[in-house]
């Protein structure tokens, strides 16, 4: 397992061919690329806040507990903070296990988690001023796909 | 001695994101009642539904003991990247 927290830019191909090698008993790796989007002009960058230390021991617990909830072989998150420019590539999640179902669905739910809940505090700067951005409701239905269900109660 | 971060909106309410105290609080409580004092849209900022404290790196539930040379951060609601 592997997390990365840092300001520089990655690249998403070197990342994904290097987490890719020498697997001899893995038979899916999954990768997912966020992009920041231009919103049509309205976002000139975006800046995201995070506490190194904090925020990757924090991906650090949820990526764990997905590597035992999906059987993966590994994972990989890399996500950067500071200021970044439209087109930048701002997160990378991979993740290798024996069947591809595994990797896919664990892929897709680090990335809800990474959107909604992950510690990261997100300012959108453009032409009509800089504001906070919250998870859209969308981000959060995203991410309670995930959540266990309710226990029944038992009458 | 201890390190006070503020970060996302915190940070804007506040006018900095990063202090020195000279002075240790004894405990969470009265760090947060200090730093309200002193700026009152700080205080509202951190009144707001969902503004968590780490110590040390570790969340905080409830109220916590302070001690010298402490890392204190305030935390708004976690947005996701």
């Amino acid at each position: 397992m592997d997390i990365r927290l840092q300001i520089e830019p990655f690249d998403p191909g070197a990342l994904l061919t290097a987490f890719s090698q020498g697997r001899l008993e893995t038979g899916a790796v999954v990768s997912f690329t966020g992009l920041m989007r231009a919103e049509g002009g309205e976002a000139d960058t975006l800046e995201l806040d995070a506490y190194p230390g904090f925020t990757e021991a924090e991906i650090g617990r949820t990526a764990a507990a997905a590597v035992a909830r999906f059987g993966l072989q590994d994972v990989l998150v890399a996500h950067r903070y500071g200021v970044m420019a439209p087109g930048e590539p701002i997160v990378f999640v991979a993740t290798a296990a024996a069947h591809r179902r595994a990797a896919f669905e664990a892929a897709d739910h680090l990335m809800d988690y990474l959107k909604s809940r992950a510690p990261f505090w997100k300012r959108s700067c453009g032409p009509s001023g800089d504001r906070w951005i919250e998870p859209t409701t969308q981000d959060h239905q995203d991410a309670a796909r995930w959540d266990a269900p309710e226990p029944k109660e038992t009458p | 001695m201890a390190r006070v971060l503020l970060f996302g909106m915190l940070g804007d309410a506040a006018g900095w994101r990063e202090r020195t105290l000279a002075e240790v609080p004894a405990t969470l409580s009265a760090l947060r009642a200090l730093l309200s004092a002193e700026t009152p849209r700080l205080a509202e900022a951190l009144a707001r539904p969902g503004v968590q404290a780490a110590v040390d790196k570790t969340l905080a539930r409830g109220d916590v003991a302070l001690t010298q040379g402490c890392e204190v951060a305030f935390l708004p609601p976690m947005s996701g990247g």
